[in-house]
């Protein structure tokens, strides 16, 4: 008995550390699509960020000398941030100023985005020969818990609640301030109307492009701080761009599964984050472990049927998802 | 004292590159009046409105807005000057609730959205004015008419005392007209401004105060309600017939073609598009149909040709020149294509159906012969001779047929490829929609010709049309949808513009009603 709950609270400690980086991705592209963007970048934003997010952290401690781990984490939060917000802006004059297709698009940003990232990373690598490492005090700060150890100490539950990165209490803040502002607010309103109907929104006064750059470029920084998230704590600080890979698409299929609501995001991440990593952990005889890499996306299609039955109104993407909006075109 | 107009224009001239919408129009509202506006389809109704709305923008003259002259050049600047325009397709977000649409745009006092207070407002103009809304409502869980009350209100929200109503009855039952227009008559008391865009005769008379005609883009005149009757408003509408010299042979064997009964369509929402329609086209004439725009015209059409769902007890009967007749509700397109029943449709865009903007001649010809020849390789030889022929035939101005995409020809040639290929398909039934739409005089008359000549070879052709001089001078008989409903079938060689233009308008002893 004992054994089976500490499989269990260590399946789900560890599905949470997976699904911080995926938590960004989605609510990056959460409110990206609700200004009506499909951006299909966010692998390729998820790279950058990862990438020139611990580019920004090591030359920091290289300058700094005795670095300071919040002031790290900063860094590494703006470097990556930055980075999603410019792959971001180009995504968005592409699509929203010169009109152009958002799918392809998205996929020219994605491999664009993916070949970047893997550039500065290798860059970085070749000239401080051949590894780009991080101080251990800052590697642990990067992974500590910022709640007090005797919280973490209750049993099963301290581990659950209290034992994770800042960051990820950070996408947690980050879902509820989205959800309020989407669902509470003026500017809420409003950006959910030009992904609905941006004809609607425009003749109501409502500055569609505007409203559709902003979601964007900030949605594309929030994506990117997705990447730097797993670099600085799962791949222990260094460049590793093959656990970096799919995590953008995870994050573009998890939107689609907790169906544009940030809050269903945070319990669908973690979701997606234990398929993620089942296989390292339940090992069935004869069932191959690649296997279980595929069931997220298979969960996906599930939810997508399963909605489409029902056709209930609220939970469909915005209407005018994928669509460029052109003022004369009516 | 004089009292100041809320609107006034003056010899407001609008052009779309050669054709003018409006020409030099004077026109004038008083407040606490409701104005129709009446004309048949492109008279310049709507294009006039839209520059009070700030869609569009006078070429020439000015418009005055209580008295001093105004500058509208987007819907923000209209709304400044108390201009609420309610359009035929409501710009809502379905997703949202009526209040959420109400404020959507409105600087708020504070970021975060008081749903208590908005609400408050809201059910107050309600009150007012008699506005049956709730303003927790999904707009997608309403109704058409409610929709039109969340427009209305959104506009008195934001302060209008000016309001366009562009042809507002169009999708209301008559329950519904009835209840805008205590609305209307209760907005009128409270000192509001009003137009209503109609082509209804019957509800021009007993709404509004005044009316004012638009034909062909010029002002006719504006005569006060109480004067009018719906015969001196026809006249006024239709005006004098024109000559066009349409060559109309006479085709003396005639045979019965399509025989349609009781056909009833319901579009998605359950109104009913075509209402026991029945009549019979015959093989060797041209059967015109006439009727204000989405009278039904476009359902019938798609009904005949397979694609529209149809009410049960609908019956279209095909008689072929030889052989048993069929019946074609619930027949396959294809099986209906290879009946020799050909529809050419040329919508507004004149590429949304029928065809690929982006592809050449031969390949939009092959679209009609790919199933032609042996083998599963398409036949590119005769679509290409065909291609050639009827570009030589037709006159086709084009480069080449081989590599310009279709959509670069000017629109009278897309035209003529399109109505050629069906033509080349040798039917015993052409459908034709607005053929000769947004084409030229010389161009058009080719079309005529076409179609005349298929007359002649025995062939049953039911043209769709907006041109009622057209209509009169092309077609052997007539056929009058009003409101989904069949008001009248007339000969054509003997009856006159405005007796057309009555039974648009209304069905037999009572108003039209959709």
């Amino acid at each position: 008995m004992d054994n089976i709950i500490s499989f269990i609270v260590a399946l789900i400690v560890a599905a949470i550390t997976y699904s911080t980086p995926l938590l960004f991705g989605t609510l990056g592209e959460i409110l990206t699509e609700k200004s009506g963007n499909l951006n299909l970048g966010v692998e390729g934003i998820m790279y950058m960020g990862g990438a020139i997010g611990l580019g920004g952290v090591f030359y920091y401690e290289k300058l700094a000398g005795s670095p300071n781990g919040y002031v790290a984490i900063v860094v590494a939060i703006l470097f990556a941030f930055i980075a999603g917000a410019i792959a971001s802006l180009i995504f968005s004059f592409i699509t929203i100023t010169l009109r152009a297709n958002q799918n392809v698009t998205g996929l020219a940003l994605s491999i664009f985005g993916t070949g970047v990232g893997q550039f500065v990373g290798e860059y970085m690598r070749v000239r401080e020969g051949g590894y780009v490492s991080i101080s251990n005090e800052l590697k642990d700060f990067f992974i500590a818990s910022p709640f007090p150890k005797f919280l973490q100490d209750i049993p099963y539950l301290g581990k659950i609640l209290f034992s994770h990165s800042f960051f990820f209490y950070l996408a947690i803040v980050l879902a509820i301030v989205m959800h309020f502002f989407l669902k509470k607010t003026r500017k809420g309103l409003y950006l959910r109307a030009v992904g609905e109907s941006p004809a609607t929104a425009d003749a109501a006064g409502i500055n569609v492009t505007t409203n559709k750059y902003l979601a964007t470029i900030i949605g594309g920084g929030i994506s990117a701080i997705g990447g730097m998230v797993y670099i600085t704590t799962l791949a222990g600080c260094t460049w590793n761009h093959e656990g970096l890979a799919g995590f953008g698409w995870l994050a573009v299929a998890l939107v689609i599964f907790c169906m544009w609501r940030p809050l269903s995001a945070i319990w669908g991440s973690v979701l997606f984050g234990a398929l993620m990593i089942l296989y390292t952990r339940l090992q069935i005889p004869f069932v191959p472990t690649e296997i279980y890499k595929i069931l997220p996306y298979v969960v996906t299609l599930v939810v997508l049927i399963i909605s489409s039955i029902r056709n209930n109104k609220e939970k469909q993407p915005p209407a005018s998802l994928g669509l460029a909006y052109f003022r004369e075109e009516r | 004292m004089e009292t100041v107009n809320a609107i006034e224009l003056r010899n407001i001239t609008k052009r779309f590159g050669s054709v003018v919408a409006n020409d030099s129009v004077n026109l004038t509202l008083k407040r606490g009046e409701i104005l129709s506006l009446l004309g048949e389809n492109g008279s310049g109704k709507t294009t006039l409105m839209n520059m009070l709305g700030g869609i569009y923008f006078p070429d020439e003259g000015e418009i005055f807005v209580d008295g001093k002259p105004a500058s509208i050049k987007s819907p923000k600047d209209s709304f400044n000057y108390g201009i609420g325009m309610i359009h035929q397709h409501f710009k809502l977000v379905d997703v949202f609730t009526a209040a959420e649409n109400i404020v959507l745009g409105l600087e708020g006092e504070k970021g975060k959205l008081d749903r208590v207070s908005i609400r408050n407002a809201v059910q107050e103009i309600a009150d007012k004015y008699g506005f049956d809304i709730d303003p927790d409502q999904k707009i997608y869980d309403m109704s058409v008419s409610q929709k039109q009350t969340v427009e209305i209100v959104k506009v008195l929200y934001r302060g209008a005392d000016i309001l366009i109503l562009d042809e507002p009855t169009a999708v209301l039952t008559p329950q519904e007209t009835e209840k805008l227009f205590t609305v209307m008559q209760n907005m009128k008391r409270d000192g509001k401004a009003i137009i209503i865009i109609t082509h209804k005769l019957h509800e021009v008379l007993s709404v509004s105060d005044r009316v004012a005609v638009l034909r062909k883009g010029k002002y006719i005149g504006s005569v006060n309600t109480k004067e009018a009757t719906q015969q001196s408003l026809t006249d006024m509408m239709v005006g004098r017939s024109v000559s066009l010299n349409i060559d109309r042979p006479v085709n003396p064997d005639k045979s019965d073609r399509l025989i349609i009964e009781n056909l009833t369509v319901r579009d998605k929402e359950g109104v009913k598009k075509l209402d026991n329609v029945s009549f019979t086209a015959f093989g060797g004439e041209i059967l015109g149909v006439a009727g204000v725009a989405g009278s039904g015209q476009k359902e019938l059409l798609e009904a005949i040709a397979g694609i529209q769902k149809v009410e049960t007890g609908s019956s279209v009967t095909y008689v072929p020149p030889e052989g048993a007749s069929s019946q074609l509700c619930g027949m396959a397109p294809i099986d209906i294509i290879r009946n020799g029943i050909f529809l050419s449709f040329v919508p507004e865009d004149r590429f949304g159906m029928g065809l690929v903007g982006s592809m050449n001649i031969i390949d939009n010809i092959r679209l009609r012969t790919y199933r032609e020849g042996p083998g599963p390789i398409v036949d590119s030889a005769r679509s290409t001779a065909l291609a050639k022929q009827i570009v030589d035939d037709l006159e086709v101005v084009t480069p080449d047929i081989d590599r310009t995409p279709i959509r670069r020809l000017s629109g009278g040639n897309v035209q003529k490829v399109l109505v050629g290929r069906e033509i080349a398909s040798n039917p015993t039934v052409l459908l034709t929609a607005y053929a000769v739409r947004g084409l030229d005089i010389n161009t058009s008359h080719t079309i005529y010709n076409l179609l005349t000549q298929q007359k002649m070879k025995g062939v049953a052709v039911i043209y769709v049309g907006e041109d009622l001089d057209v209509l009169l001078e092309l077609c052997d008989r007539i056929l009058v949808l009003c409101g989904g409903q069949v008001s009248g079938i007339v000969d054509a060689h003997n009856v006159t513009k405005e007796e057309i233009g009555l039974l648009m308008t209304t069905v037999e002893g009572r108003g039209a009603s959709s």
